[in-house]
């Protein structure tokens, strides 16, 4: 870390920040829930996610791959270009479907 | 401050944003062929949008007296159709002859499918074949970290191809460490949004060090900074980083792995 910098300097640094992203993390689960209709698999994943905050360390890596695809075989077809931002475990019958195709 | 922009998509931004970088230090900025926003319907179009990278561009950039140098593939969000790929690929050969072009980029994976493999191959076959430096494309989001495991099984498996001559952009915590200890060189892409944020991609540099790696804005037509590396300079200069490790970062290492190509000369080195 360049010359090396102390806790209280990184606090000093990035603590205002990380409180506003925080205070908006709280406001958007709070939006989520006071609006009609159901969630998403992406709430699922977001909420899981919310939990890995309380590892000891790598909290960044741990976040990113709690969104990530585990898999490791290449999908058959992409239909489509977008990403999600969460992965979407598939149905036990889409599991079998495409079992049954490759 | 003085600076390369490695990775940026200039025939989406204006010439605001070329005084701007001009302005902020910026010497080069590297352009990789990339997905337009849109399917083009025919290598005809690619082979025009090509002659726009290596004819048009470095003409608009001149007039801000930077230097543009350019990659050149079929984008992965556009590997689905092989048929059209092949058509494309069959262009870019003799182009590769051109005096900005560095080599096969920016190539690599989207939804993580087999015909993006094919394609991925059929890329690294090429850049082979000519002797080319590669830079790659990793997904988003929730593709990238398989589709980084992916892509770098690809590379290792073409024997021809050595690791240092690779460039492996967009990685993040979750990616860069199996970038570097497989030998390759990893970009930091620095978005508002999605990516890393200057902090992090400096918590990066802390904890894996400054050796074969470099920031870039990716700028292109979405959400993005066009002097995100010159703002991620200043991040590093509060965090305590020497001015000669910010130099390093946003200046000697894009030169260093650029410089692998014979035509990436700098008229003010």
């Amino acid at each position: 870390m360049g010359d090396g910098m102390t806790r209280q300097q990184v606090l000093d640094l990035y603590f205002m920040d990380a409180r506003a992203k925080l205070l908006d993390l709280a406001a958007f689960m709070d939006r989520v829930e006071r609006a009609e209709g159901q969630e998403d698999f992406r709430m699922k994943a977001f909420r899981k996610t919310v939990a890995v905050l309380n590892a000891k360390k790598n909290r960044a890596e741990k976040v990113l791959l709690s969104f990530s695809d585990p898999t490791r075989p290449p999908i058959a077809t992409a239909t489509t270009k977008a990403a999600s931002g969460a992965y979407p475990k598939p149905s036990k019958l889409a599991k079998r479907i495409h079992a049954a195709k490759t | 401050m003085r600076y390369i922009e490695p990775h940026g998509h200039m025939v989406s931004r204006t010439t605001d944003d070329y005084l701007a970088m001009a302005t902020a230090g910026c010497e080069a900025v590297c352009e990789p062929a990339f997905w337009a926003g849109f399917d083009r319907s025919s290598a005809d179009g690619f082979y025009d949008y090509f002659c726009q990278l290596t004819e048009h561009e470095p003409k608009r950039a001149a007039k801000f007296g930077l230097q543009h140098y350019t990659w050149l593939c079929i984008n992965p969000k556009e590997s689905e159709d092989v048929a059209l790929a092949d058509h494309v690929l069959a262009v870019i050969p003799p182009l590769l002859e051109r005096p900005n072009v560095l080599g096969i980029g920016e190539i690599g994976l989207n939804k993580n499918s087999r015909n993006e493999i094919t394609v991925l191959e059929k890329h690294v076959d090429i850049a082979a074949r000519h002797d080319q430096l590669i830079l790659v494309h990793t997904p988003h989001l929730e593709d990238k970290f398989k589709g980084t495991r992916l892509i770098i099984d690809v590379l290792k498996n073409d024997q021809r191809i050595k690791p240092e001559r690779c460039i492996i952009d967009h990685v993040e915590e979750h990616t860069v460490k199996m970038v570097k200890d497989a030998g390759f060189w990893a970009g930091m892409t620095l978005y508002p949004e999605s990516k890393c944020t200057p902090a992090r991609a400096i918590d990066i540099l802390d904890i894996y060090g400054m050796d074969q790696i470099w920031m870039n804005s990716a700028c292109d037509w979405g959400i993005s900074v066009p002097l995100a590396v010159p703002r991620a300079a200043l991040e590093m200069r509060k965090r305590g980083y020497a001015e000669d490790q910010i130099d390093q970062m946003i200046y000697r290492n894009p030169i260093k792995f650029m410089s692998q190509s014979p035509k990436f000369k700098l008229n003010l080195q």
